[in-house]
């Protein structure tokens, strides 16, 4: 579905992704992780077009999309979210879930992706998407944007910063969710948390620009278990 | 029936959402002459003798009633000014619906000046809306320069919105307003400029009575060459509650000023003002684009929530 071929970026002589080669396949939940500055929010942000590459190429679905602009890619079927969701004065959590869903969305399908990620329709259909909401609402927010767009790749940058601990535990039933009804999707996400990690189909270890290593969850992450690039669920929160 | 042209029915619509006679009390104001007027058993609505504007007087205890009171110019190089006076009585719920629509295909100024005074008795609330809207393509400049009063008395609440469509070439709006003890004021205007138009807006409202209170947002947008001036000012006479907040997004080449200002006479009075001006955030059009919206439809998206 998703191909890199020999991705480079570089901002003033500056190389933060070296030569990178991916391949995302349909029904695929792929996990990236790696050291902090090693290039994984970079290559998310490569992927939804909001930087560009300065050499390679990126296919999706057989086409070459590498010149073409966000609005292109968010329309042949690419969803992204930001590891620090966006906030809007006067727009409402319904106006949001309406422009995702491409404009019209009956109430209780808003209804369904909020309640998705945790949150009551009731309570939060019309707030303002504004500083008001907190960090882990906000979040969740984003995240029911994603479903609400229902595209072919969804892509999630770091969806467990900057939220608490108890909004991460939802995170990990929601992520759960997604990987069940993957439906012929794929899903990337850039992320440390070994329970995220533990459900991929694949890790890809980002660092220093390039892919240091790569498998199925089950031979990559007992590898990698005792670096930076996993954080380790909190032991006391585990009972 | 409403003696209304094409025209004067599309300038009722944008300014007041009114595409029929509306229920309740009326005055429709049609190239300076009466259009249509209803009263009801409560609310009653007289000419002034000197004709210079009507008066508007609504007994005590009225609750759930309305009164739409639209302006309409299209005839080009009218100039005109109306004095309105509100004379809301005790314990009373009502909804004030104004505003003005210019359509001027002309060469020569249009121009309306309402001076609108509103004396609100105790225990009473009032909502005001006042719509502003300009359309017409001719060299001729489209005005409005409202100036509006309120005196409101004990325990009573008014609540403001201010709205400039587009399309008004110049305004001056001066807003000024008393309170006596326990009143309530909230303010929320939205001014979008384009063009070569300039507004101004000017708030003074004094608090006098104790636990009075005004909350006053001023959100703006200038586009193309447009410039605003927001002078958002509140004085504390006594224990009360005073906010002011101008937030606005700029662009193009617009220009925006924004001057807010706060005078505490009494120890405890508590003010507070905000103000922020800046362009579009960056990351508000790229989140809306991987919606995939166009920048020009993201643009569009984040103007309208930010004036809605």
């Amino acid at each position: 579905m998703l191909e890199l071929r020999d991705i480079f970026f570089s901002v003033d002589k500056n190389e933060i992704i070296r030569g990178v080669n991916l391949t995302v396949e349909n029904n695929k939940f792929v996990v990236i992780t790696g050291p902090n500055g090693g290039g994984k929010s970079t290559l998310a942000r490569l992927i939804m077009g909001i930087e560009k590459p300065t050499g390679g190429k990126i296919i999706f679905d057989g086409q070459d999309i590498t010149d073409a602009d966000i609005t292109e890619r968010a329309q042949f079927g690419i969803s992204f979210a930001f590891q620090q969701p966006v906030r809007f004065k006067g727009i409402e959590v319904f106006d949001l879930l309406k422009l995702s869903a491409g404009g019209k969305l009956p109430f209780n399908k808003a209804c369904d992706y909020l309640s998705a990620v945790g949150l009551c329709a009731r309570d939060y259909i019309n707030r303002e998407v504004n500083s008001s909401l907190s960090g882990g609402e906000v979040k969740r927010i984003e995240i029911a944007t994603i479903l609400a767009r229902k595209t072919k790749l969804s892509i999630f940058d770091e969806p467990e910063a900057g939220i608490d601990l108890w909004s991460f535990k939802h995170l990990i039933q929601i992520f759960e969710d997604m990987r069940k009804n993957i439906d012929g999707g794929s899903i990337v996400i850039i992320s440390h948390q070994e329970r995220i990690l533990s459900i991929a189909d694949e890790i890809i270890v980002l660092a220093e620009g390039q892919i240091k290593n790569r498998g199925a969850a089950e031979k990559i992450l007992p590898e990698i278990i005792n670096t930076e690039s996993v954080l380790r669920e909190c032991e006391k929160l585990k009972r | 029936m409403l003696k209304l042209d094409e025209i004067q029915r599309r300038l009722i619509a944008e300014i007041a959402g009114l595409h029929k006679v509306p229920i309740g009390a009326y005055n429709f104001r049609a190239n300076s002459q009466l259009a249509g007027r209803n009263t009801t058993a409560n609310i009653d609505i007289t000419s002034k003798d000197d004709g210079s504007g009507i008066d508007i007087r609504v007994k005590d205890g009225t609750k759930n009633e309305s009164v739409h009171i639209p302006v309409v110019l299209s005839a080009s190089g009218i100039k005109e000014t109306v004095y309105n006076d509100f004379y809301i009585g005790e314990n009373c719920d009502v909804v004030i619906v104004a505003g003005c629509g210019i359509d001027n295909c002309g060469n020569q100024d249009s121009e309306h000046d309402g001076v609108h005074r509103f004396f609100v008795g105790k225990n009473s609330k009032v909502k005001y809306v006042e719509k502003h809207y300009g359309s017409g393509d001719g060299a001729g400049q489209k005005i409005l320069n409202p100036l509006t009063e309120v005196s409101l008395n004990d325990d009573s609440i008014m609540e403001m919105e201010m709205v400039q469509i587009k399309g008004v070439d110049s305004t001056n709006r001066v807003t000024t307003a008393e309170l006596k003890t326990g009143a309530k004021l909230i303010v929320r205007e939205r001014l979008m400029t384009h063009g070569a138009q300039k507004a101004y807006s000017t708030y003074k409202i004094t608090l006098n009575g104790e636990n009075s209170g005004a909350d006053v947002v001023s959100r703006g947008v200038a586009k193309g060459k447009s410039f605003q001036k927001l002078d958002l000012c509140v004085i504390g006479n006594a224990p009360c509650n005073g906010h002011t907040e101008c937030d606005s997004i700029i662009m193009d080449e617009g220009k925006i000023l924004a001057v807010p200002s706060l005078e505490a006479n009494h120890v405890d009075a508590m003010l507070f003002h905000e103000a922020a001006i800046g362009k579009i955030a960056g990351e508000q059009l790229i989140k809306l684009m991987t919606l995939g919206l166009t920048e020009q439809e993201a643009e569009e998206q984040i103007i309208s929530g930010f004036l809605k």
